[in-house]
C-alpha cells in the first residue's frame, strides 16, 4: 500500500519499552471512584441520581445534556456519596463537578443485553455508543458517536493504532493482548459508517501489537478482505489524526473541517474496544488500559482501571515514592497536562499517568528567538511558528490568524526543537483562548444588540397600531393615511435602529 | 530530559541550545583565523582580542543601561561571535580605534537599539564594518602583505605599538609594509585597461586562483563552514545558493569576455565571499527563514556580490550585498510562506 508523508514532525526517544515488560491486569477496586461530570468535549452530563442512593456497576448515572454530551456510568457499584465539587484533570488545576461513589466491593452489575451486531442497524448502533458513554479515547474525547455518523459516502475508515507520543503504551498493550475485540470493534463501526475499506495504522516501533493483529486477522473467518494492516514509520505526531489521514490516504482534512469532508473516518483503537464491549456485551465505557511510566515509578507498567479511580492509588499501586515525584502529567509528554493535585480522578481520556521523578526536570533558559527555523521546519501543520509568537506576544491577533493560528494542533514539535527554548504552544494557547473570548464577548454583545432592536421594533409597532385604531375611531383619514401613518413610524423605528447599529460600529 | 514547563510540551531537545549554536559558529571559526594570524602577523591576534573585550563591554554596559540581567545574555556568544567576524574583515594592523568603533558601533547602535539578540534587522557585525568603510575608506584599506611575500614583519611588541601607539620601529613606513588586497589591486589594474591574465602574471599579490595565501584562510573557511552543515548547526541553502549563483554569474561573464573579467574561482577565492557565504549571511536572525526563501536570500547576495564588485564603487561587495539582502529577507518570507495543512495552493490568508 502506498503510504505518504507529512511535513515536519521529530523524532523523539520513545521510551515505550520500559513500560511494555509486565501483562495487563485489572487495578484493584478503590474504596471511592469520582465521576467528573465532563470528561468529553461538548456540554456536561445531568446527574441521574441522588446523593444516598445505591448504584449497580454500569448504571447510567448522568446523561447526556445535548446533542454533543456523553453520558456517564457508575464504574463499580456502591453507594453515591457526594454530587459535588472535586478536582478534577484539567490544565487551569480547577475543581469540576463529580459523582462520588464507595463501592461496595460487590460489583453487582446492572442487566447487560449481549447482541450480534450483524442484526443491528448502523442507527441503532449509533445509538448503542451513545448510550454507552463512549468518547474518543485517544484523543480531547469527543463523543465517538458522532463520528459513526458521518452523513456521507466514506470510502476510507482508518483505526488509529499509530500512538505516536513518547511513554504511552497502552494502545500498544491493548493491540498486543485484545486484538480480536479491536477487529471486532472495527467491523461494528464499518457497519455503522458504511465504510468500503479498513486500515488500521500502526507506527513501526510496535512490532508485538502488528504481529497479534495480524494474527487475530488472518484467523477471522468472516469479513477480513477488506481489512488492512498497515505500519507508518514512526515520526511524531504521526498518531494525530490530519496527520495520519495524510499518511494514509494522501489527502488533508480542510482547514476548519472535519474528516468525513475527505471521505474518512478515523477512531482509536481503543475507542473501537469501547465499541465492541458495548454493542456485543452490553458494557457502557467504565474502563480503559493506563500507562503507568515516569522515572519516579518503580515498576511502570500498563493497568485496566475502572474510570474515577484516584491518580494517587495508581501511582502507588505501582510503586511509586511520593517524595521521588517531581511532577505527574496525564497523557504524554508532548500534549498532556500537569496534574495540579493527584487526589484527580482518572478519566476516560486518560491514557497515561507520567510521573516525572526529581532531578529529572531542568531549567533550562529562555532565551530570545533568533529565527532559527526550526520550529516552521518541525511543524507537521507548515506552519510559521516563530511568526505566530511574535504575534501572539504582541498580540497581534488580527495578524495570528493570517498566520492560521487555529490550524494548529498543539503538538508541540516547535518548542521541542527552540534552541532558544521558548515555551511556544504556551503562546499560542493563551493566543487562541484571547480570541475565543473576545468572539464570545462579541457574539453576547450582538445577541444583547439583536434583542434590544427587537423590543424598539415591536414598541414602535405598537405605538403604531394604537395609533391606527385611535385614527380609526375617529372621522378623518382614509384607509390609505393610516397604512401610511403605520408604515411611516415603522419607516422611523427601522431608520432609528439603523442609527443606533451605525453607532455601533 | 524534562523541563518545567508552563504547559506541554514537557520535554524539549533541540539539536542545540542558541549559545551551542553561536559557540559551534566561534568554533568553527577558529582555524582560519589562525590561518589569518599565521600569514598576516601579530596584528590579527591583537584586532581579534581586542574587538572581542569592547564586544563584551559594550554588550554589559547596553543591558545594564536597558535594565536586563547580564546573564544569560552576556554569555550566549553573539557578541564574542560578532567582534571575530568584525576582526576578520579588518585589515591586519588596524589602529585601536577603529577596532573600537566599529565593533562599537555594531553592538550598541546594530544590535542593542534595535532591542538585542533576535531584534536586529541587520548583521550587526556587517553594520560596524560598513559605518567604518564609509567613514574611514583609506583605513580599512591598509592590507598587510601576506608573510611570503613582506620583507619585513612586526613583532608582537611592535604591532602593539603601531595599533595603540601608531608608531612603528625606526626606518619602517606604513607604506613598506602594505599592499593592496587583491581584489582592490585587480579592479584598479582593470580600471587601468589591463587584462586579467596580465595582472595576475604581473602583480605579485596573485596566487594561482586569487591572493596569495588567501586561499588558505579560505579553505579552512570552507572547511568550517562545511563541518558547521555537517553538524546541522547552519542549513546548507544559504551559503550553496550565494556561492552557485556568484559562481554562476561571474562563469557567465568569464566566457564572454575572459580578457577583462577574473575567474569564477577568483570571485569565489577572494575577498570575504567564502566568509560571507558560510559564516555571516547564515545568520539566522538576518536572513530569510523557510529553505526556499533561503535559496533566493543566498542567491540574490551572490549576485549582488558580483554586481557590487564589477561595477560598484567598493572594490569587495560582500558587505553591502548581504546587508541589501537582509532588508530584503521580510520580504522573501512573505512570498515563500510555506501552504498550510488543509488550505489549498491558492493561497488564501
Ligand atoms: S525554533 Fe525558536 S528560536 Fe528558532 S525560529 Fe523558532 S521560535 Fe525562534
Ligand atoms: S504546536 Fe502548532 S505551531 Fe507548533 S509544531 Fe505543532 S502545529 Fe505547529
Amino acid at each position: 500500500m502506498r503510504l505518504w508523508s507529512f511535513h515536519g514532525g521529530i523524532e523523539v526517544p520513545g521510551h515505550k519499552e520500559i513500560s511494555t515488560t509486565r501483562p495487563v491486569e485489572p487495578a484493584p477496586l478503590p474504596k471511592r471512584l469520582i465521576l467528573p461530570l465532563s470528561q468529553h468535549l461538548g456540554a456536561p452530563a445531568e446527574p441521574l441520581v441522588a446523593e444516598g442512593e445505591e448504584v449497580l456497576k454500569g448504571q447510567m448515572i448522568a446523561s447526556p445534556a445535548g446533542f454533543v454530551s456523553a453520558p456517564l456510568h457508575a464504574s463499580s457499584s456502591g453507594k453515591v456519596v457526594a454530587i459535588g465539587e472535586h478536582p478534577v484533570p484539567h490544565p487551569s488545576g480547577l475543581s469540576a463537578p463529580c459523582i462520588t461513589i464507595e463501592t461496595d466491593g460487590e460489583e453487582r452489575w446492572v442487566e447487560r443485553e449481549q447482541r450480534d451486531f450483524r442484526q443491528l442497524e448502523p442507527a441503532e448502533i449509533r445509538e448503542t455508543v451513545r448510550q454507552a458513554g463512549i468518547v474518543g479515547l485517544g484523543g480531547a474525547g469527543f463523543p465517538a458517536f458522532i463520528k459513526l455518523n458521518p452523513g456521507r459516502t466514506i470510502k476510507t475508515l482508518i483505526l488509529n493504532g499509530a500512538e505516536c507520543e513518547p511513554y504511552i503504551t497502552s494502545d500498544d498493550m491493548l493491540m498486543r493482548e485484545r486484538p480480536e475485540q479491536i477487529l471486532r470493534g472495527l467491523l461494528i463501526i464499518r457497519r455503522a459508517v458504511q465504510a468500503r475499506r479498513c486500515i488500521i495504522a500502526v507506527e513501526d516501533n510496535k512490532p508485538e501489537a502488528e504481529r497479534s493483529l495480524r494474527q487475530a486477522l488472518g484467523s477471522m473467518k468472516e469479513d477480513a478482505d477488506d481489512i488492512e494492516i498497515v505500519t507508518i514509520p514512526a515520526r511524531y505526531p504521526a498518531g494525530g489524526e490530519k496527520q495520519l489521514i495524510r499518511v494514509v490516504t494522501g489527502q488533508e482534512v480542510p482547514s476548519g473541517g472535519l474528516p468525513v469532508q475527505v471521505g474518512v473516518v478515523c477512531h482509536n483503537v481503543s475507542t473501537a474496544v469501547a465499541v465492541y464491549r458495548a454493542v456485543e456485551l452490553g458494557e457502557p465505557l467504565i474502563s480503559r488500559y493506563v500507562t503507568i511510566t515516569g522515572g519516579a515509578v518503580a515498576e511502570p507498567r500498563n493497568l485496566e482501571v475502572l474510570i474515577g479511580t484516584p491518580v494517587e492509588e495508581l501511582l502507588q499501586l505501582c510503586g511509586t515514592d511520593p517524595g521521588a515525584v517531581q511532577e505527574v502529567i496525564m497523557g504524554g509528554p508532548m500534549m498532556g497536562i500537569s496534574l495540579a493535585s493527584l487526589g484527580v480522578p482518572l478519566v476516560k481520556t486518560g491514557n497515561c499517568l507520567l510521573a516525572v521523578g526529581r532531578g529529572e526536570i531542568e531549567h533550562p533558559e529562555v532565551m530570545p528567538c533568533i529565527r532559527c527555523g526550526n520550529c516552521a521546519e518541525a511543524c507537521p501543520m507548515s506552519l510559521l511558528p516563530q511568526q505566530m509568537y511574535w504575534h501572539a506576544r504582541a498580540k497581534d491577533f488580527d495578524r495570528l490568524r493570517e498566520y492560521d493560528l487555529f490550524d494548529c494542533i498543539e503538538c508541540g514539535c516547535c518548542a521541542y526543537v527552540c534552541p532558544s527554548n521558548i515555551p511556544l504552544v504556551h503562546y499560542y494557547r493563551f493566543a487562541k483562548s484571547e480570541i475565543r473570548a473576545r468572539q464570545e464577548q462579541k457574539r453576547k454583545a450582538d445577541i444583547a444588540r439583536e434583542r434590544h432592536e427587537l423590543r424598539e421594533q415591536r414598541l414602535a409597532r405598537e405605538k403604531a397600531e394604537r395609533a391606527a385604531r385611535h385614527a380609526r375611531k375617529r372621522p378623518g383619514p382614509s384607509d390609505e393615511s393610516k397604512k401610511a401613518a403605520i408604515q411611516a413610524a415603522l419607516e422611523r423605528a427601522r431608520a432609528g435602529k439603523q442609527g443606533a447599529a451605525q453607532d455601533d460600529v | 530530559m524534562f523541563k518545567k514547563a508552563l504547559s506541554s510540551p514537557y520535554i524539549h531537545n533541540p539539536p542545540f541550545s542558541t549559545r551551542g549554536m553561536m559557540f559551534r559558529v566561534i568554533l568553527a571559526l577558529l582555524p582560519a583565523a589562525a590561518a589569518y594570524a599565521w600569514l598576516f602577523g601579530w596584528g590579527v591576534v591583537v584586532n581579534m582580542l581586542l574587538a572581542t573585550g569592547v564586544a563584551l563591554l559594550c554588550e554589559a554596559i547596553m543591558l545594564a543601561l536597558r535594565g536586563r540581567p547580564l546573564q544569560p545574555a552576556i554569555t550566549d556568544g553573539s557578541a564574542i561571535l560578532t567582534a571575530l567576524l568584525l576582526a576578520f574583515a579588518l585589515p591586519p594592523l588596524a589602529p585601536w580605534w577603529l577596532t573600537t568603533i566599529g565593533v562599537a558601533f555594531a553592538i550598541v547602535v546594530a544590535k542593542h537599539l534595535y532591542g538585542g539578540l533576535g531584534f536586529n534587522p541587520f548583521n550587526p557585525a556587517i553594520i560596524g564594518y560598513v559605518v567604518l568603510l564609509v567613514s574611514f575608506p583609506r583605513e580599512l584599506t591598509l592590507w598587510l602583505l601576506p608573510a611570503q611575500l613582506a620583507e619585513h614583519t612586526l613583532d608582537p611588541a611592535a604591532t602593539l605599538g603601531y595599533v595603540f601607539g601608531a608608531t612603528l620601529p625606526s626606518g619602517l613606513t606604513i607604506d613598506a609594509l602594505t599592499a593592496a588586497t587583491p581584489l582592490d589591486a585587480m579592479k584598479t589594474q582593470l580600471g587601468l585597461g589591463h587584462t586579467t591574465s596580465e595582472i595576475m602574471a604581473n602583480h605579485p599579490v596573485f596566487g594561482l586562483v586569487g591572493g596569495k595565501g588567501w586561499i588558505w584562510i579560505d579553505l579552512l573557511l570552507l572547511a568550517g563552514g562545511v563541518w558547521l552543515i555537517y553538524r546541522r548547526v547552519i542549513n546548507w541553502h544559504i551559503p550553496v545558493a550565494t556561492l552557485g549563483s556568484l559562481f554562476a554569474i561571474s562563469s557567465l561573464f568569464f566566457v564572454l569576455d575572459p580578457q577583462h573579467s577574473p575567474s569564477p574561482l577568483f570571485h569565489l577565492f577572494s575577498g570575504a565571499a567564502i566568509l560571507g557565504a558560510f559564516f555571516i549571511a547564515t545568520d539566522p536572525v538576518t536572513a530569510a527563514t523557510s529553505n526556499l526563501g533561503r535559496l533566493w536570500y543566498g542567491a540574490g547576495i551572490g549576485v549582488l556580490i558580483y554586481v557590487i564588485r564589477s561595477w560598484g564603487g567598493f572594490p569587495d561587495g560582500v558587505a553591502f550585498a548581504v546587508l541589501l539582502m537582509n532588508m530584503a529577507a521580510p520580504t522573501i518570507d512573505h512570498y515563500t510562506k510555506p501552504r498550510v495543512y488543509g488550505h489549498d495552493g491558492s493561497g488564501d490568508a
